[in-house]
């Protein structure tokens, strides 16, 4: 069950670049220090233009000195929150929630296999460290593009030596994902963070093996899909209206600012409550939620709008309002 | 989140007796948590929070299915490790679905639970409890679920044994308890009251224990307490002279009285406790016997007791003033509670982490 967080007032105490486009966030609380547990997040209210906004933002490390550290990729086709982020310079001020976790980490299991892709590295890095300070039996399996792109990576080492395999894409290094999950023993988990790709690939993997379904946990932003994100049009016939999703907007932030009555809850592609029936699209809809199994977005019947998109096109929708 | 705790949340507590968790949904609360414990097929006991993560109906209001707990409002599924393993109508499972899952160890014949930071849970750190294993020593025991009072009362009754003249007059309480001096030693984690009462005529329970018509004896009382809330008193009495204070019990009767002291509330708290012996322990009816002395409808020992710590919370309650006087007899319960916030204290220097779902 997750705790209520609290919001407290913060000042950003220092930055520095992980990478060319990863920057590393220190910040300070006020009031009492709650230390997160591994997996966990904290919340950032954050400015897109004219509108506060809220972005979650895995902890990197153990977090044990009073300071919460997290690491923002800069994603200039995102929706503005990393920018807001990087604009930021040491002693401002910052509102930010004390940690939640949707992405534990149990212990006492025979063996841990943890998979990284990108900046999903932050909480396996935590997890890493944690596992290391258990003395339990794992591996930390990641993936990013290139050799400057891998944040994290020196000081993992440092700590959890050839536990840690990195496969770079520039080497055409790809991690095999049958083998591994054959490797770990029975009972042992996979703990994922990464872009919906490679989530998508390590759940069918983790199927095809035969292992019980909770033994697999990931986490999910919702902010990756397979294809790049664009503006695009929503028709909604029933209530004649046209809606205009800019690039920085999710779907259902564009639909619910338009007055379009929605029903949501965990707003990262989890829970299935925002999603509405697709009539057609001109475009593909980049399913990037993991809500709908595999064959139901194959189906392509509806969209979680939380975090789902369409590229190359425009989409028509239906909603529940049956008042218009 | 900020208001001062009673009790340090890294400790194991007793959360029940072992054979009362069986392969069915128990619930229990403990330190302000709802939690349902049972008994898996392979024998191990789990614990997991008690509200479903969907609606929070308490999950002991469900049934068990196999060894996960099925939900008895709409069907969820968790397992042994609170995870969430089946959800209704969808093809998914949403991947933060879980219920908290405690740390569960079973030592001497009881349940402990651990609330705290789940990588601090040793089973090591399970407080001594061997009188209870029912091996060198016998008793039976039993447990006041949801007795009314702050945890630290009953300490503070069990360290100071003065109370028994008083509230225990005609079985176990004795003037020579007030008059006796006493002596209190402690370490960082545990507290030791010792008093002996030399040359006395035996208090009504104990004569009749010893069964030596005339003679005088030596009494002792070494209570021995273990941060946060378990207390063992190794009392009894031998013939006096035979070298009881020196070390030889051989001419006497040796008895345990063993309390595992658990938060309920801020103002409840599980008592478990038993009374156990070295002498006669096959005589079953003796320990049918003991128990009903302590135990009995109101009026044993325990029961005794009973109303008293309640009656004071009532009156804790309605006097608000910092705390209470303390005496030198208070020496032993003062040294106990000075240990359990020096336990806080660590816990806060050190911010508990905040323990969120599934943490196992």
């Amino acid at each position: 069950m997750s705790k209520q967080v609290e919001w407290r007032k913060g000042t950003l105490r220092s930055v520095r670049d992980l990478t060319p486009d990863i920057r590393l966030f220190e910040i300070e609380p006020e009031g009492e220090f709650v230390v997160p547990t591994p997996g966990s997040h904290i919340n950032v209210g954050v400015q897109i233009g004219e509108r506060a906004d809220v972005r979650s933002y895995s902890v990197v490390g153990a977090c044990t000195d009073g300071l919460y550290r997290i690491a923002v990729k800069r994603l200039p086709d995102s929706r503005g929150g990393s920018l807001y982020m990087w604009s930021l310079s040491p002693g401002a001020k910052l509102s930010i929630s004390t940690p939640g976790n949707h992405f534990d980490l149990s212990l006492g299991r025979p063996e841990y296999l943890l998979l990284a892709g990108g900046i999903g590295i932050t909480p396996i890095y935590t997890m890493a460290l944690a596992l290391a300070h258990a003395e339990a039996n794992f591996r930390v399996l990641y993936a990013c593009r290139s050799r400057q792109d891998m944040a994290l990576a020196e000081e993992m080492r440092a700590e959890v030596a050839d536990r840690l395999q990195m496969f770079l894409d520039e080497e055409s290094a790809r991690v095999d994902l049958d083998a591994e999950i054959a490797r770990l023993a029975p009972g042992g988990e996979l703990y994922v963070c990464g872009p919906i790709g490679m989530l998508e690939a390590a759940k069918r993997a983790w199927q095809r093996s035969g292992r019980p379904v909770d033994q697999l946990r990931f986490e999910t932003f919702g902010n990756s899909g397979r294809f790049a994100t664009e503006a695009f049009k929503v028709k909604i016939p029933r209530l004649g209206m046209e809606v205009e999703v800019p690039p920085n907007k999710t779907m259902l932030d564009a639909l619910e600012a338009s007055g379009v009555a929605m029903i949501s809850d965990c707003r990262r592609g989890e829970c299935g409550l925002c999603a509405l029936y697709i009539v057609e699209t001109t475009g593909t809809v980049d399913h990037r939620d993991v809500f709908f199994s595999d064959e139901e977005k194959a189906e392509n019947r509806k969209l979680c709008t939380c975090v789902s998109r369409v590229a190359g096109g425009d989409i028509t929708i239906d909603t529940a309002d049956r008042a218009a | 989140m900020t208001e001062a705790r009673l009790f340090p949340l890294n400790a194991w507590y007793a959360a029940a007796w072992s054979h009362e968790i069986k392969h069915e949904l128990a619930a229990r609360t403990i330190c302000n948590k709802d939690m349902v414990l049972y008994r898996r097929s392979d024998g191990q006991v789990t614990a997991l929070e008690d509200a479903c993560w969907h609606r929070l109906l308490p999950l002991s209001m469900g049934h068990l299915k196999g060894d996960e707990v099925v939900c008895g409002y709409h069907g969820l599924v968790f397992n042994a490790a609170g995870r969430c393993t089946y959800m209704p109508a969808q093809k998914t499972i949403n991947p933060s679905a879980c219920v908290r899952a405690y740390p569960v160890s079973e030592r001497h014949r009881l349940i402990w639970v651990w609330l705290g930071d789940p990588a601090l849970a040793d089973p090591d750190k399970i407080p001594d409890f061997h009188w209870n294993d029912g091996t060198e020593w016998v008793g039976e025991g039993g447990t006041f679920y949801s007795l009314k009072c702050d945890y630290r009362l009953v300490i503070d009754n069990l360290m100071d044994l003065t109370h028994e003249t008083y509230v225990h007059a005609g079985s176990i309480g004795d003037e020579a308890i007030t008059s006796a001096p006493f002596d209190v030693t402690h370490t960082d984690r545990t507290a030791t009251v010792t008093r002996w009462m030399t040359n006395i005529e035996p208090p009504p329970f104990w004569a009749k224990q010893l069964n030596r018509p005339g003679e005088h004896v030596d009494r002792w009382q070494i209570i021995y307490f273990q941060a946060p809330s378990t207390v063992v008193g190794d009392v009894g009495v031998a013939v006096t002279g035979t070298g009881a204070p020196q070390g030889d019990r051989s001419q006497g009767v040796n008895g345990a009285f063993l309390a595992a002291i658990t938060p309920e509330t801020d103002r409840s708290c599980h008592y478990f406790w038993n009374f156990v012996r070295t002498f006669r322990t096959d005589d079953e009816q003796l320990t049918k016997d003991i128990n009903k002395a302590h135990v009995n409808e109101g009026k044993g020992v325990y029961d005794q007791d009973h109303v008293v710590l309640e009656a004071q919370q009532l009156a804790i309650d309605k006097n608000p003033r910092l705390p209470f006087y303390n005496l030198n007899i208070d020496a032993g319960a003062l040294w106990a509670r000075k240990l359990i916030d020096a336990m806080l204290e660590a816990e806060h220097g050190l911010p508990t982490h905040v323990p969120s779902e599934a943490a196992e």
